[in-house]
């Protein structure tokens, strides 16, 4: 169903502030993104995903530090000077911001956006042409050929986000990374786009991720969903069956706290996301984890392989569907009595979000 | 208690003028206005949570801060335990300001980043002239701070909104609304920009806050899913008007208005087990500068029938969504047989489609007849009276619109054409006439 993989994370980590305690926003991230698929990332504020995502794009600020590598389409984006970078970002590597407001120039019509910017990137083309892929990028997007002309103040917040997007796909990014798109729109607007970002793969041969913290707006628009907790990927599996089944009690939790219709009663996860300067030690969401055992305190989880294709590992070394939790063993790494409830007091509301 | 409402607002309207443009001010022509808060009635009993529910533009953020006196009422009444408080001005109104308090959406915003949270949650003890005294201002706070769940409260106090997550931030501007022991507060949007994992302590703190404190709301928000829970009344907004509005039971189990069912079909839904079809409407909230004929949400609604209010922009409206989805060469076909679009703007009950320059009206006829055969379904045509060519247009004439006025169904009153027998027997008669 998926093809080869476009993007591979292996061991990335970010930290900021060198001087002093750095903050490891991302904290050895492994993770793969294959053609066609669209990867919803998730976690509550603070755990690295923006990081991450910027990571890749290579939009961090100068007092970040990145290790570890980012083979996009096979080649290592850490370390690429920021003029190479550049010249990525747009044709190959497409990027969705959460307020279109701010991104469009406002002394600028549409057609003079899609005009710049396939000039930029593909001089080759003839004017006719780049019209036509404006125009036929706009339609995907809902937006009529009629108002090709027109100026970003006489578009509603939702077309205007409806034209970003557009705009990124105008140049056939193999890869788009949309950060929290819709969290500035309305309810149905945002229901529209994400009707249209879940068709992505169907008409485009873009691949997708997602970065949000709303797990609904992940089960409707992607495929698959990798959880972050506190600069670390904690499971990672084919969307429906995580939002089935969820392995990490983090992800479970999440779950629960997600306010829909079908929700029957309000949930929350006691305590907030760790600093990242100095974390918990050994499963970093031990503290807040109802289910925590002895042995989350002592030793860092191992990943381990989930589901059907737990014994098929992934193209390298790590699997595809995985749970870093000792909830899932391997046992014979749990020291004795290492699964006894884990005992400690009782989270004081002060330590709250 | 009293059996008069707390709050009782009847035909409420807010309207912002437009300044319009330089020239048009030489002129001395009238800019217009807008109408954010358009002819709105309710009631709020005391201990009652009422959920004011719509988009962005819908007027809920103006009805709030109408209620408030934070914008002036430009008609209609408010009445406050039997007073009236709309128009009587700022500085009687601001006496009143201790019974009535207000928490918005952003919390980063609603402190002063260079104030501390004592500073900040006492601020109102000293400006409403309660006390002045630093002991009891700080037992004040202290007790405050405590009820909002930032213990122990002596820690909390001295430090800056900077300090504080997302979650804390909204808590301490609770404390801060509810430390003058107001009547009514007003809570625009209060969870809808902290993380998931927050919103469900936010909404528990409000609801604990409300039994111990004996409050009544009104809660502001876009989202159904999270009104659910805190409210015992929905009120439906859209562009101004209260289209919907009756026991959260029955909007959530019986939505009648297309809107609201609209609006719950939209939310998204984490269970792939419950998650259902979006049949979503098309387009967004217009533009209330100049809003639609008739029911304001007819263009975009599915059910819409004759007496909606049809009118020239919904063909505008209808082509272009056509020309999206056709393919490139059928596109630049129709799209010469058509002149400009400009002349559809207006808003009038009779299209004028103008034909491409150097060609008759009969070919822009056969475009329409085009549409009209591949989607005989759509609302649209349940408002075309009349086609014919004249001359060079196209001229369209829909039936005769109404304007939707509430109706009782159930223990709900709404605003929907559907549900109102004389609406219904006139689009029979246009039918009728049509045929």
């Amino acid at each position: 169903m998926s093809g080869e993989a476009i993007l591979s994370l292996r061991d990335l980590r970010v930290w900021y502030g060198t001087e002093g305690d750095p903050v490891r926003a991302v904290d050895g991230v492994s993770l793969e993104i294959r053609s066609g698929e669209t990867l919803g990332l998730v976690g509550e504020s603070g755990c690295g995903k923006s990081t991450l995502g910027r990571g890749v794009l290579g939009l961090l600020p100068e007092s970040a530090a990145v290790a570890g590598q980012v083979r996009f389409r096979g080649r290592d984006l850490v370390g690429v000077p920021p003029k190479e970078m550049r010249a990525l970002r747009g044709p190959e590597l497409g990027l969705i911001f959460q307020e279109p407001m701010t991104r469009l120039d406002p002394l600028m019509t549409i057609e003079g956006h899609f005009l710049e910017t396939l000039e930029a990137h593909e001089p080759e083309l003839d004017g006719a042409e780049m019209r036509r892929r404006s125009l036929e990028s706009l339609a995907g997007m809902g937006i009529p050929p009629t108002r090709f002309k027109q100026y970003p103040h006489e578009f509603s917040g939702g077309m205007r986000q409806r034209i970003m997007i557009a705009l990124a796909l105008v140049l056939n990014p193999k890869l788009v990374i949309a950060d929290e798109p819709t969290t500035a729109l309305d309810v149905i607007v945002e229901a529209q786009i994400l009707g249209i970002l879940a068709d992505l793969r169907e008409s485009f041969d873009t691949a997708l991720l997602l970065i949000t913290h709303n797990l609904g707006i992940v089960a409707e628009s992607c495929n698959r969903v990798a959880v972050m907790y506190a600069g670390q990927i904690v499971e990672e599996g084919e969307a429906r069956q995580v939002f089935a089944q969820p392995a990490h009690p983090y992800t479970r939790e999440l779950l629960r706290s997600t306010i829909s219709l079908s929700t029957t009663g309000l949930h929350y996860i006691p305590g907030a996301p760790p600093n990242l300067i100095d974390p918990p030690p050994a499963c970093r969401f031990h503290p807040r984890c109802p289910n925590a055992m002895r042995v989350c305190a002592e030793r860092d989880p191992i990943e381990v392989a989930l589901g059907p294709r737990a014994t098929e590992a992934g193209a390298g070394s790590h699997p595809r569907d995985r749970v870093s939790c000792w909830l899932h063993g391997p046992g014979s790494e749990v020291p004795p009595g290492g699964t006894e409830p884990l005992k400690r007091g009782e989270i004081a509301i002060a330590e709250e979000a | 208690m009293a059996n008069a409402p707390l709050l009782e607002v009847r035909d409420l309207k807010t309207r912002f003028s437009l300044r319009g443009s330089f020239l048009d001010r030489l002129r001395g022509r009238e800019a217009g206005a807008v109408k954010a808060v358009d002819g709105v009635s309710f009631e709020l009993r005391r201990g009652e949570v009422l959920g004011v529910v719509g988009e962005s533009g819908s007027g809920k953020t103006t009805l709030g801060r109408t209620l408030l006196g934070l914008v002036a009422a430009s008609e209609g009444s408010i009445k406050l335990e039997g007073s009236e408080i709309a128009g009587i001005g700022e500085r009687r109104f601001r006496s009143l300001r201790r019974r009535l308090q207000i928490v918005f959406q952003d919390p980063h915003a609603s402190l002063n980043p260079a104030m501390t949270i004592g500073a900040s949650v006492g601020d109102p003890l000293t400006f409403h002239g309660v006390t002045s005294d630093p002991q009891a201002i700080r037992r004040s706070v202290a007790e405050a701070l405590e009820r909002v769940g930032l213990v122990p409260a002596a820690q909390f106090m001295d430090k800056y909104p900077g300090d504080l997550s997302g979650g804390q931030k909204q808590r301490a501007v609770l404390a801060r609304a509810i430390i003058l022991n107001p009547d009514l507060l007003i809570a625009d949007e209060p969870v809808s920009m902290l993380d998931m994992s927050v919103r469900a302590k936010i909404l528990e703190l409000m609801m604990d806050l409300k039994d111990e404190l004996d409050l009544t709301y009104v809660y502001i928000t876009h989202d159904l899913a999270t009104a659910k829970f805190l409210c015992d009344r929905i009120a439906i907004m859209y562009l101004g008007k209260i289209v919907e509005l009756g026991p959260s039971k029955e909007i959530y189990e019986n939505p009648r208005h297309p809107y609201t069912i609209a609006l719950l079909k939209a939310i998204p839904e984490p269970d792939p087990t419950q998650s259902v079809p979006r049949d979503l409407p098309r387009g967004e909230v217009p533009d209330a500068v100049a809003p639609p004929l008739g029911c304001p949400f007819h263009p975009r609604c599915p059910q819409a029938f004759e007496v909606c209010g049809w009118e020239s922009r919904d063909l505008r409206t209808l082509l272009e969504d056509r020309w999206t989805r056709l393919p490139e060469e059928e596109y630049e076909a129709e799209r010469k047989l058509i002149g400009e679009l400009g002349s559809l703007d207006a808003t009038a009950t009779v299209a004028r489609l103008e034909a491409a320059p150097g060609h008759g009206g009969e070919l822009a006829l056969e475009v329409l007849e085009r549409m009209r055969a591949e989607a005989p379904d759509d609302p649209f045509w349940r408002g075309v009276a009349e086609t014919r060519v004249e001359a060079r247009q196209v001229v369209v004439r829909f039936h005769e619109g109404l304007e939707p006025r509430d109706v009782e169904v159930g223990s709900t009153r709404l605003q929907c054409h559907l549900y109102d027998d004389e609406a219904l027997a006139q689009a029979k008669q246009a039918a009728a006439s049509r045929a």
